[in-house]
């Protein structure tokens, strides 16, 4: 992987400027491959990485899994269904996957209702779903790499040899 | 009272920057660029083999040399890696860290009276050991020299009584290392006068610019070579403290008489710890330099901004850079800092005379506290 997304993907706060710094490369180099990465759709989004378990509890989200059994239309497999599926805005994630199921399904929303609901009346009872197996998150330890606690304090002796 | 202490130890210098220690030690919300480890915990599943050998009960004596199967690791890896062949039966010592291996290493050879060379600046330890040896300390300042020593003031300060030369590359301080031609220049000097060359490689994995050649895979040098190297600084396991000494079979059965009664052996979940680094480390090592390298561009890029003037250093993490620009010396100017800035660094008087106008800059330390760091010792710069 280039070292600008390796670079990015760590911090994606970092500047075209740090960036040239740290890799001996032209700021402007950097600007204008940052921009192709951009406009290929390699780099698709900035965001930052919550804790929202220390976020105020009224915007707490909740957050299932949801292993999602389909039948495969003829032509389109299982693209189409996804398709569907992932375009509504709970929908936080969507994998098609080996197993015993197909489509695992993450989704998003400000209560157990509203989860519940998007499964009942949006989810299973669309066209050619089998069957669905929702599963609540109780308790997020570790997301996209990073481990969900509060910084921890340096444990190195501040001045040595 | 006064009887009490040895001579020997009395006359040990302080070292003079002590109090500058303790003064960062009793403050807080530094950013400190004074240190001299990795700012990695050591990968998990070096630490999780650790935690393993404990709950699987192991909690004895190992052999005095070391753990046979950390032995033999250590002997296919040198093998691999650089060609070497140590046998792991009796050429190989498994220490306390490159520090013991060195004792170890300059309390076998030297007779009271012998001399040692060593090239300045250079880590703390190495003359007042020395020193404790019985041997006589032949500093040999390299600034000049791009921090190096060169064959030609290698040969100056070799005399009747100079039993061998310490080499330490990548280097603490400076950064600095050594090419394969140069040292095969230096190697030249060593096998002609018929010294010893101790050999501190401890930041060996973290070269940057060229490959590392040990001082041992040079044509020949293998019988006068004692190789140090450890875990600590590669696999970021400077607690641990595991180091390895690799050399001729009767000079390493000499140091594991002092070893055997000194120290006994290694703690051995340190050592089983050390085994799973050999074994699936190297890949966090590959991680860990890159992060390294950046770093390292980045703050060299930003002392120039500063025109604070340094040397690119080829290995380590370190920059030693020249302070004549603040008009303060190395004390001092990290005093100030410490006090107007909260930034600390080491002064270069630490690591030999002569080095007033230098300091050390780790670059140990994450990005938003390098950056943080170079724009307060900007504003430093400018109010100082």
């Amino acid at each position: 992987m280039d070292e600008i997304l390796e670079i990015l993907e760590k911090d994606a706060r970092t500047t075209p400027e740090e960036i040239a710094g740290m890799t001996k490369k032209d700021a402007a180099k950097v600007k204008q491959a940052i921009k192709k990465y951009e406009k290929e759709g390699v780099i698709l989004k900035y965001k930052t990485v919550l804790n929202k378990e220390l976020i105020r509890s009224e915007d707490a989200e909740v957050r299932a899994l949801i292993e999602v059994n389909i039948v495969p239309q003829k032509d389109l497999g299982f693209d189409k269904i996804a398709e569907r599926i992932y375009s509504f805005p709970e929908v936080a994630s969507c994998y098609l996957i080996s197993g015993t199921y197909d489509l695992l399904v993450v989704v998003e929303g400000k209560s157990i209702h509203t989860v519940s609901s998007f499964v009942a009346e949006k989810l299973s009872c669309m066209e050619n779903i089998r069957g669905t197996v929702t599963h609540f998150l109780l308790k997020k330890y570790k997301e996209d790499g990073v481990v969900l606690k509060r910084r921890e304090e340096n444990k190195r002796i501040a001045i040595s040899y | 009272m006064s009887d009490i202490i040895s001579k020997k130890v009395e006359k040990m210098k302080p070292s003079g920057i002590r109090a500058f220690f303790d003064l960062v030690l009793g403050m807080e919300d530094v950013i400190s660029l004074g240190v001299g480890e990795p700012d990695f915990v050591t990968p998990w599943q070096i630490r999780e083999a650790g935690i393993y050998s404990l709950e699987q009960g192991f909690t004895s004596y190992t052999s005095n040399k070391g753990l046979y199967k950390l032995r033999l690791g250590l002997s296919r890896h040198l093998k691999n890696r650089y060609g070497l062949e140590y046998d792991p039966d009796d050429e190989i010592l498994i220490t306390v860290g490159v520090s013991e291996g060195l004792d170890l290493a300059l309390r076998s050879i030297i007779n009271p009276g012998d001399k040692i060379v060593i090239p300045n600046p250079c880590y703390v330890s190495y003359g007042p050991v020395t020193e404790l040896a019985g041997g006589i300390p032949v500093y040999v300042n390299t600034k000049d020299y791009g921090f190096k020593l060169t064959p030609r003031l290698l040969e100056k300060s070799i005399d009747k009584r100079t039993k061998a030369v310490l080499l330490n590359y990548p280097a603490n301080p400076t950064g600095i290392s050594y090419t394969k031609k140069e040292l095969g220049e230096l190697n030249k000097i060593i096998l002609k006068h018929k010294i010893l060359c101790l050999s501190d490689e401890i930041y060996a994995d973290l070269t940057y610019d060229f490959p590392h050649t040990p001082f041992a895979s040079l044509h020949q040098a293998r019988n006068n070579t004692i190789y140090l190297d450890g875990f600590s600084k590669s696999y970021a396991m400077t607690g641990w403290r595991v180091g390895f000494a690799c050399g001729p079979r009767e000079i390493i059965a000499a140091m594991t008489k002092i070893h055997q009664y000194t120290i006994m052996c290694v703690p051995i979940t340190s050592q089983m710890a050390a085994c799973e680094a050999l074994h699936t480390g190297r890949k966090d090592i590959e991680e860990m330099k890159r992060e390294y390298q950046r770093r390292r561009e980045y703050v060299l890029e930003g002392l120039g901004r500063l025109g604070l003037a340094c040397l690119r250093p080829a290995g380590a993490f370190y920059v030693f850079a020249c302070i004549d620009k603040a008009g303060l010396n190395a004390l001092e100017f990290a005093r100030r800092l410490l006090k107007e800035q909260k930034v600390a660094v080491v002064p270069g008087s630490a690591f030999g005379k002569g080095f007033d106008n230098y300091i050390r800059i780790s670059y140990t330390s994450n990005f938003d506290n390098l950056k943080e760091a170079i724009e307060r010792i900007g504003v430093f710069l400018r109010t100082a």
